[in-house]
C-alpha cells in the first residue's frame, strides 16, 4: 500500500509581501516528498482554511513578517476547529518573538521557525506532526 | 609580472596544501585565489573608469566625493502612529542624522485605510500609519521641510502619498522648489520581490510617467524614483541578479517616460538607485561600480542623453537586513559595520545602516543610535571618506567590476529575448530566478557549505535574549482609526466628492493624474478613497503564487 503523502497548505496571510521563506520552506518540504499547495500572497484567514477543507490537508503553515502573527493565528486556529481542522498541524514562521511564541502554543500552535532555523529541523518537524489523530 | 613566476607561484600554491572550505563569493561566484595584472590583460583603465565626476562615472559621480560632501545618513523610520514617528524622526536629527526616511505600515503601502479589513493587525506595525493630510501633517510637524531631505519608501500608492506630502508643504507656505527627497515610487520591483502593488503594470507606469513630468516642472530638486535592488537582494536574488534586474527595471522605465514624450533630460538626472550591502566585502563593492559603469554607457550610449546629469547612477545603500541573525543579535553591529564600509567603498550617496534588533522588531532607540554612531565611526574615524575610490586598480575590484557587468549584460539580453521587464514579470522569469537562487543559498548553510555565525556554526546553546525590543501596543490601530474617523467627519465630504469625481474623469482620459490627486490630498480625501476610484478605472492586480 502506497503511503499517502503529507500535504502542506502554505500561505501569506494579511498584506505582507515576505515570500522569500514561504517559497524556500514550500521548495524543501516539496524536496522532502510532501505535497504542497502554496496559495501566495494576501490570503485571508478564511481563504486559507477554505482551501485547507478542500484539500483535505495535513499541516497548516502560516508565514508572517508583518507583526499581524496573534491576529491571523489566532482566526485560522478558530476557522479550522469550526471546519472540523481541529486535529491538523498549525505552524508557520516569520518574525514572531519569544514572548509571543508561549502565547501561540496556548492556542494549539506548539512551535513556529525563525530566521536562521534548519531545514532539515523544520522538515523533521513536520513529518513527525502531520499525523492526524483520525488517521 | 612574467607568465612564468605566475605559473610557478600557482605550482608553489597548489601545493601548499589548502583549507577544506567553500571558496565561492555569497552569491555562488567562483573566485580565484589570487588575481594579478594578467586578470586584466584587455582591461582599457582610461575607457573603462575614468576618473571620479567623468564618464562612465565607475570611481564616483562626483569629482571630489567624500572629501566635498560625506553621503548622507538616512535611518528607515516609521512606526505607530505619525505622532510617535514625529518623535522618532525628532530624536534622530538631534543625534545627528541629516536626512528623513519614512516607513510606512502595510495597509498604507497597499494603499488602504487603517479600518480595511485586510489590514486588521498591521496598522503602525512596520511603519507609520497615513489615512490622509491631516496624517502628513502631523507626521513632519516641526520638521523644516525645507532644509530636511525627506526619502518615502512608497510605491503602488507613490503618487497620492506624495499629493498629501506636496499638500502639507503648501499648507505650511513651503515653495515646492525647495523640498528635497526621494519618493521610491519603483513598481517593477513590487512586481518582481517586494510584492506590494494595486493596479496592474500599466496604469502604474503611467502614474509613474505623471509623477516625473509633473516634478520636471513643478518640484525640480525632488528624485521621482529610486530604482531598487535592495528588495530583489532581500528576496534572495545573487548580487549579479540584484545589479541586472534594477538597472533593466531602470530601463523600463526610462524607455516609458520617452514613449510618453518626456525629454529625456527632463527626468532622467532625477532618477536615483538604491541597493543592497551584503556580507561579500569584495563583491558588494564592485556591484556598485559595475551599476555606475552601466548605467552611464546605456543612458549615453543606447538612450542618448547628452547632459551628463542624465548619465549619473546615484544611489542610496542600505545594509542588508536577510543578513542579520535573531541569534546572538548583537553581532549583527559587526555584520552591519562591514556592509556600511562596502557601501561606503561602493561610493554610494547615502545610507542606512540596519539595527542589531532588525530580525526581531522594528529598532528600538538603543539600537538605532548603534546604528547611526556605525557610519560615524566610518566617517570621522576610519579614514575611509579621505580618498576616492581607495579600490580602484585592485585587480581582484576591477576583476569583478568586469565580471558583474558581464553577468548584467547576459541579463539584459535574456530579459529582452522574453520580451522585456513586464513580460519577463508575467512569465515569473525573475521570481523563480530569486527563488532558486534563495533555496540554494538556504541549502548551502544546511550543509554548511556557507556559514553564517551564530545560525549554522558558532552556536550559543540555550541564548536567551538579552537586548530591549520595540514593541507597538495593539491601541495604535484603535487610536489610528479613531483619528480617521474624526478626520472624514470634520471635511466637507461634498468636496471630497467632486475631487474625486475629477480624478475618475482624469484617469479614464489621458491627462496628468498629479493635479486631480494634490486636489483630493488637499480635501483630505484618505488614501483609500483615492486607491479605490483609480482601482474602478484600472482593476486590480493578481500574481500566479510561484515558487
Amino acid at each position: 500500500m502506497a503511503e499517502r503523502k503529507i500535504k502542506v497548505i502554505i500561505a501569506k496571510p494579511g498584506l505582507d509581501g515576505h515570500d522569500r521563506g514561504a517559497k524556500v520552506i514550500a521548495r524543501a518540504l516539496v524536496e522532502a516528498g510532501m505535497e504542497v499547495v502554496y496559495l501566495g500572497l494576501q490570503q485571508t484567514p478564511e481563504a486559507v482554511v477554505r482551501a485547507a477543507v478542500e484539500e483535505d490537508a495535513d499541516v497548516i503553515g502560516l508565514s508572517i513578517l508583518s507583526g499581524a502573527h496573534m491576529t491571523n493565528f489566532r482566526k485560522v486556529r478558530e476557522l479550522m476547529v469550526a471546519a472540523g481542522l481541529g486535529d491538523r498541524l498549525l505552524t508557520g514562521g516569520g518574525i514572531i518573538p519569544t514572548k509571543d511564541q508561549a502565547k501561540l502554543a496556548e492556542l494549539g500552535v506548539d512551535r513556529v521557525f525563525g530566521p536562521g532555523d534548519d531545514l532539515q529541523e523544520i522538515v523533521e518537524y513536520i513529518r513527525r506532526n502531520a499525523r492526524r489523530e483520525s488517521a | 609580472m612574467s607568465k612564468t613566476s605566475n605559473a610557478a607561484w600557482k605550482k608553489r600554491y597548489e601545493e601548499s596544501g589548502l583549507r577544506e572550505a567553500d571558496f565561492t563569493s555569497i552569491s555562488g561566484r567562483p573566485l580565484q585565489p589570487l588575481y594579478t595584472r594578467e586578470d586584466l590583460a584587455d582591461f582599457d583603465p582610461d575607457a573603462g573608469l575614468g576618473l571620479p565626476g567623468d564618464y562612465p562615472y565607475t570611481r564616483g559621480v562626483h569629482p571630489s566625493m567624500y572629501r566635498g560632501k560625506l553621503w548622507t545618513m538616512r535611518q528607515f523610520a516609521g512606526m505607530g502612529t505619525p505622532d510617535q514617528t514625529n518623535e522618532r524622526y525628532r530624536f534622530l536629527l538631534e543625534k545627528g542624522q541629516t536626512g528623513l526616511s519614512v516607513a510606512f505600515d502595510n495597509p498604507t503601502l497597499y494603499g488602504l485605510d487603517s479600518d480595511h479589513a485586510l489590514g486588521a493587525g498591521e496598522v503602525g506595525k512596520t511603519g507609520v500609519a497615513v489615512d490622509t493630510l491631516a496624517d502628513m501633517e502631523r507626521l513632519f510637524a516641526g520638521i523644516p521641510l525645507d532644509r530636511v531631505s525627506t526619502s518615502m519608501t512608497i510605491n503602488a500608492p507613490a503618487a497620492w502619498i506624495f499629493a498629501m506630502f506636496l499638500a502639507n508643504a503648501e499648507k505650511r507656505g513651503i515653495p515646492f522648489a525647495k523640498l528635497r527627497g526621494t519618493l521610491q515610487n519603483d513598481i517593477l520591483k513590487e512586481y518582481i520581490a517586494q510584492k506590494e502593488w494595486i493596479f496592474p503594470p500599466e496604469p502604474h507606469l503611467r502614474l509613474i510617467t505623471d509623477l516625473m513630468a509633473f516634478c520636471a516642472a513643478e518640484v525640480p530638486q525632488w528624485n521621482t524614483i529610486s530604482i531598487s535592488g535592495y528588495h530583489i537582494r532581500e528576496a534572495g536574488s545573487t548580487a549579479g541578479q540584484e545589479l541586472a534586474f534594477t538597472l533593466a527595471d531602470g530601463f523600463c522605465y526610462v524607455e516609458h517616460a520617452l514613449a510618453a514624450g518626456l525629454d529625456i533630460e527632463d527626468f532622467a538626472p532625477r532618477l536615483s538607485f538604491f541597493f543592497n550591502s551584503h556580507l561579500d566585502f569584495f563583491e558588494e563593492i564592485a556591484k556598485m561600480r559595475a551599476a555606475r559603469r552601466i548605467w552611464a554607457r546605456a543612458m549615453r550610449e543606447k538612450y542618448k542623453a547628452k547632459n551628463p546629469r542624465s548619465w549619473l547612477c546615484r544611489f542610496h545603500v542600505q545594509t542588508a537586513g536577510c543578513s542579520l541573525t535573531a541569534q546572538q543579535p548583537e553581532i549583527n553591529i559587526v555584520r552591519t559595520a562591514l556592509e556600511a564600509l562596502a557601501g561606503v567603498l561602493g561610493g554610494c550617496q547615502s545610507l542606512h545602516t540596519n539595527s542589531m534588533d532588525e530580525a526581531l522588531a522594528l529598532p528600538s532607540e538603543k539600537a538605532v543610535e548603534i546604528a547611526l554612531r556605525t557610519q560615524q565611526i566610518i566617517a570621522f574615524e576610519s579614514g575611509a571618506a579621505n580618498v576616492i575610490d581607495p579600490l580602484g586598480g585592485s585587480y581582484y575590484i576591477e576583476k569583478l567590476t568586469n565580471g558583474l557587468e558581464e553577468e548584467a549584460e547576459r541579463y539584459f539580453r535574456k530579459i529582452d529575448e522574453l520580451g522585456g521587464v513586464v513580460k519577463a514579470i508575467e512569465l515569473g522569469f525573475f521570481q523563480r530566478e530569486i527563488t532558486r537562487a534563495a533555496y540554494e543559498y538556504q541549502m548551502a548553510l544546511s550543509r554548511k557549505k556557507k556559514f553564517h555565525v551564530g545560525v549554522n556554526d558558532f552556536v550559543n546553546p540555550g541564548q536567551t535574549l538579552e537586548i530591549p525590543l520595540l514593541e507597538i501596543d495593539e491601541a495604535v490601530e484603535r487610536d489610528q482609526v479613531a483619528f480617521l474617523r474624526r478626520t472624514k467627519s470634520e471635511r466637507d465630504n461634498g468636496a471630497v466628492r467632486e475631487g474625486l469625481e475629477a480624478l475618475k474623469r482624469a484617469a479614464a482620459g489621458g491627462r496628468n493624474l498629479m493635479p486631480p490627486l494634490l486636489e483630493c490630498a488637499r480635501r483630505y480625501v484618505t488614501l483609500g478613497e483615492m486607491s479605490d476610484e483609480l482601482t474602478a478605472v484600472f482593476g486590480k492586480y493578481r500574481e500566479q503564487p510561484f515558487y
